[in-house]
Order: structure tokens, then C-alpha cells, then sequence
């Protein structure tokens, strides 16, 4: 079972869709995998993570399960 | 218990407000906040705005605030509506109401909930102009009104 990455707000838009499936593994070796130009704007300083619905704190270390629903969240930008 | 919704479809704040307000009969007041597409003119008319939501978090979020807001002031009832999607100028965008015992704790638990829903709230806005779509971001305003709680 594959895992999934969401591209919220603009990132959807960089990343032509708001969904991906990707193969389970170390976060850096699915970055790896993706266009780099996306990549960069993943890791933007301004974004944060939320894996499967918690905002995640220390990224360094995550690991994606199958299954697993990993979230790129840009700054909000309220109603 | 709060009535938080997360809304795909426009909304009638008035029937809302009118339900709300017959639920809690209790209450001796009633503050409600209803922020809308705002009409400009110009060359910057926006022809129409989107937010978009996360499900996995943008309504437990608006929960998880309803029930800080409730833990705060003594409320009789709260409504917290928020639409996602396409809308146009004049359509409405979020609905917070208290409702209280004594007016004070609906005035200041209404405020606490817009700043935080806001600043702090999984939404992602862009809006149409003549020149097309253009992603928003946050304005230090948000964040200072934050700092007041």
C-alpha cells in the first residue's frame, strides 16, 4: 500500500495536483524522488508537516508507513 | 456543546443566527460576528475568492478552538460556521456567535475565536482578480491580534 503526499494552498499548484502516491520510506528518499523543483519548495522554511492529521515538530526523522498521509502545509492565510 | 460546522455550500446567517438564538433561550445576550467577500472597487475588483481546507485537520482545529473558547468564558451555546469553495463578493464567509448569561463573556469569547480562526486556522485563501488567480498570505495584522489573547 502506498503511502500519500498533500499539497496544500500554493503548493498545490506547484505541484499539479493536490495528491500524490508515493512508495513508504525515509522522508528524504521520497523528496528524492520528486521533481527538485517541487522538493525546494517543500522544504521552504515557511512550511510546515503534518503527518496523518498532527502537525509534526522535528521532521529530520520521518519515516512514512504504508498508508501513512504526510501534509505540506504553507502558512494559513484565514477566512 | 458547540455547533462547529465546516461548510462547502453558501449559508443563511440570519436563519442560522435565528436558530441559534431560539436553541439557547437562556442566554441574556447574543454576539455574533459574520465576515463576508468584501465588494471593491478598482483595478484590484476581486471577482471572486477560494479557501481551501485540509480534511484532516481543518475541522478538528475549529473544534479543538470551540472548545478552548468554551473552556474560557462561561457560555451558554456557540456557533462557529466557516465556508470552503469558490465565493463571490457579499457572499458570507464565517459565523461565530456566543451566547451568555452576561454579555461581557459572548463579546470576548466571539473575538477570541475570530482572531485564532483567522491566524491559526487550516484554510488557504486565493482570489481572482483581472489578471487571474493569486494565492494570499498571512498579514502581520493576524498575528497581532493573536498577541492580545
Amino acid at each position: 500500500m502506498p503511502a500519500k503526499l498533500v499539497f496544500l494552498g500554493r503548493l498545490e499548484d506547484v505541484a499539479g495536483t493536490g495528491e500524490l502516491a508515493v512508495s513508504p520510506g525515509p522522508l528524504e528518499q521520497v523528496l528524492a524522488a520528486l521533481d527538485p523543483a517541487l522538493a525546494v519548495q517543500l522544504l521552504g522554511e515557511r512550511v510546515r508537516m503534518a503527518l496523518n492529521g498532527a502537525l509534526l515538530g522535528d521532521t529530520g526523522a520521518v519515516v512514512l508507513a504504508d498508508g501513512d498521509e504526510l501534509a505540506f502545509l504553507p502558512p494559513v492565510s484565514g477566512g | 456543546m458547540a455547533d462547529v460546522r465546516l461548510l462547502g455550500e453558501a449559508f443563511s446567517a440570519i436563519d442560522e443566527l435565528a436558530a441559534f438564538t431560539a436553541a439557547h433561550p437562556e442566554a441574556g445576550g447574543l454576539v455574533s460576528f459574520l465576515g463576508q467577500v468584501r465588494q471593491e472597487g478598482g483595478v484590484q475588483v476581486v471577482e471572486a475568492l477560494e479557501l481551501r481546507h485540509y480534511g484532516a485537520m481543518t475541522l478538528p482545529g475549529m473544534q479543538t478552538l470551540a472548545a478552548a473558547t468554551e473552556a474560557r468564558w462561561a457560555l451558554d451555546g456557540l456557533l462557529i460556521l466557516h465556508r470552503y469553495g469558490v465565493m463571490l463578493p457579499g457572499d458570507p464567509i464565517v459565523l461565530v456567535a456566543a451566547a451568555s448569561r452576561h454579555r461581557r463573556d459572548a463579546f470576548a469569547a466571539a473575538d477570541f475565536a475570530m482572531d485564532h480562526l483567522k491566524s491559526q486556522s487550516w484554510f488557504w485563501k486565493r482570489e481572482k482578480t483581472a489578471r487571474g488567480w493569486r494565492w494570499i498570505e498571512p498579514r502581520p495584522d493576524d498575528h497581532r491580534d493573536l498577541a492580545r489573547w
